[in-house]
């Protein structure tokens, strides 16, 4: 049996510097691959509404109409899949996540 | 002869991230019987597939646990293709056991913390998940998600991984391993952490079997059982063999997950090697129509996907049967007999993961 | 991946059971499936990666089904459940929890005529 076998993790963090990151100061790294938040180049779009069905969680609303496109971004949770729908590729997603809020808010874009 | 007292444990305890609710009849400090009780957060995901398309519906099924997410969402893949009767590419196959892996690497490690942090030993759990960090990012940056991947879908994945990628990230993997082996020491060689495992919660050979106990802790009970040996998935082509201890306590669970790291580095390492270049996907076309068990070994044990689907876009039935569910008799019998003090630590050696147990 | 789905009828089911439990297999799991006129109830067994399902199926939810949790003590948290998600009135559980089990906010949640799911939508 080994003779306090934590002591050599408790040396190194001693002598080492936190791991962690000092988060407002230092800004977080994003990867390229990061599924953020959902980016829209509303001239681009055409309303066909393929996103809004295929939403899984019906964040999205499209209305040919009012040619308006809308998110809810809390509950959005950022799959890719009306990217990867959308046929003519107006809608994009973002490294970044979207910013904290309170409730459900939609986020409307027009044409 | 004493008097015997009722003991509510949960759903509200400092110990468990999820709530279960167990009444322990007590009589003084030794537990003499435990009746459980969950149903506290039933979603009805399971209903859900009959308003969603069978295609979109992956995302739901990875959003069943947020730890196994990944496995949640290929073993859907698996019971939909083996209905449709789609040969999935061997790349995909092969990215899917390295993703598999990650997730039960990050799930281990992460089990390792919280069980360190049930008996008190606070250092070790930030140790084991600041290594669960690094493990994280390896994911977000194939996937782009920190737990919920998003890359199985029917017919596939949707991400690839570079040949100069997966070099780079054997070669982390096997730095962190050695984090890992110091971490592992302390779990299984500190005498404070032996006193509080060993001999706790013991399940024998015969009531693991009986009870129907999955994973780790079927595994730990001396039963040789892993799903992966059925080989779904490419797991076949993959030279292993399950990890059994034959103690049968909490200790013996213990070791059988930190086994199980080295053992996961091994089993994407040779992926890695095996991987060959061609397409990640094939093109699905039809509905569903049949029915399929697909079974496959998450970090918890063994997970059921039941798909029914009618010729239609929208399955009939989608029935999933997560490992904890069926833990749950194996731990009221070792629950049986223990000290009061015990029973945090033994309730979270079958990593009790609730919430995707109701679904 | 082999399986087997084998049918069989209610009178069969506790000897198919018992069968089973003396070959050592072990119980995975129990499913109800509500299919437009019936429910269809798998129960699944396994043994060394050997995967076998029996198929009961009922005319409606009140046909009382024996509980095979005096054979497969685990069964009772799957009759606990397909009692308390689709209404199947099984009698004789380990631990009954008489409609406790899950709390839902309206009863049998997955077994609920067509109609009333309209009107609520």
């Amino acid at each position: 049996m080994a003779f306090l076998p934590m002591t050599k993790l408790i040396v190194k963090n001693l002598f080492t510097r936190p791991v962690t990151e000092r988060y407002p100061f230092v800004p977080k790294k994003y990867y390229p691959g990061t599924r953020g938040k959902v980016l829209i180049e509303v001239e681009k779009c055409i309303f066909c509404g393929i996103c809004q069905r295929r939403c899984p969680t019906a964040a999205i609303g499209v209305s040919k109409e009012k040619k308006s496109w809308d998110i809810e971004r809390m509950r959005c949770i950022s799959c890719n899949l009306c990217v990867e729908v959308c046929p003519k590729k107006c809608l994009a997603l973002d490294v970044k996540y979207s910013a904290a809020a309170g409730g459900l808010q939609k986020e409307e874009f027009h044409a | 002869m004493s008097g015997r007292t009722i003991i509510p444990f949960g759903p509200q305890h400092p110990v468990l991230p999820e709530p279960i609710h167990l009444d322990l009849v007590v009589e003084d400090e030794k537990v003499i019987e435990a009746i459980p009780r969950i149903g506290f957060i039933h979603r009805g995901l399971e209903r859900l597939v009959e308003k969603k398309d069978f295609i979109d519906f992956v995302y739901v099924a990875e959003r069943i646990c947020g730890i196994c997410s990944f496995i949640h969402g290929m073993t859907y893949c698996l019971a939909v293709e083996e209905v449709m009767k789609i040969e999935v590419p061997a790349r995909a196959q092969y990215l899917r056991i390295v993703w598999s892996e990650l997730s039960r690497i990050h799930s281990h490690l992460l089990w390792l913390g919280l069980t360190a942090d049930a008996f008190g030993f606070e250092s070790l759990f930030m140790q084991s998940w600041r290594l669960r960090e690094l493990i994280l990012d390896i994911i977000e940056e194939t996937t782009g998600g920190r737990v919920i991947f998003g890359s199985a879908k029917v017919g596939g994945v949707r991400r690839d991984i570079s040949a100069e990628k997966m070099q780079e990230i054997v070669k982390k993997l096997r730095s962190y391993q050695k984090e890992m082996d110091d971490i592992g020491k302390v779990f299984l060689g500190d005498l404070t952490v032996q006193h509080r495992l060993r001999g706790v919660g013991v399940l024998s050979t015969a009531s693991a079997k009986a009870l129907g106990a999955v994973g780790p802790m079927l595994r730990a009970s001396g039963v040789s059982s892993d799903i992966r040996m059925m080989g779904y998935s490419s797991y076949g082509t993959l030279d292993f063999a399950p990890i059994v201890e034959q103690d049968a306590d909490c200790y013996a669970r213990c070791k059988v997950r930190i086994r199980e790291l080295d053992q996961s580095v091994g089993l994407i390492e040779s992926a890695a090697s095996k991987m060959i270049d061609g397409p990640i996907d094939v093109k699905v076309t039809g509905t569903p129509n049949g029915e399929f068990f697909a079974r496959s070994e998450q970090p918890r044990g063994e997970v059921i996907y039941y798909a029914k689907g009618n010729g239609t876009k929208f399955l009939q039935r989608m029935r999933v049967r997560t490992p904890t569910f069926a833990n749950i008799t194996p731990l009221l019998e070792t629950l049986k007999g223990c000290q009061l003090a015990d029973v945090p630590v033994i309730v979270l050696t079958i990593d009790p993961c609730i919430s995707c147990a109701e679904r | 991946m082999a399986q087997e789905i084998m049918d069989i009828t209610l009178g069969e089911l506790m000897d198919k059971a018992r069968k089973y439990q003396a070959q050592g297999f072990r119980l995975v799991q129990i499913c109800c499936t509500k299919l437009p006129d019936t429910l269809e109830l798998q129960y699944s067994f396994d043994k060394e990666y050997d995967f076998k399902s029996l198929r009961l199926t009922l005319p409606d939810a009140s046909t009382p089904v024996p509980s095979i949790s005096g054979v497969y003590l685990p069964a009772f948290l799957y009759e606990n459940e397909i009692h308390d998600l689709f209404g199947i009135n099984v009698h004789g559980m380990a631990v009954d929890y008489k409609g406790h089990f899950y709390m839902t906010a309206i009863k049998t949640p997955f077994n609920q005529p067509a109609q009333a799911e309209e009107k609520k939508a």
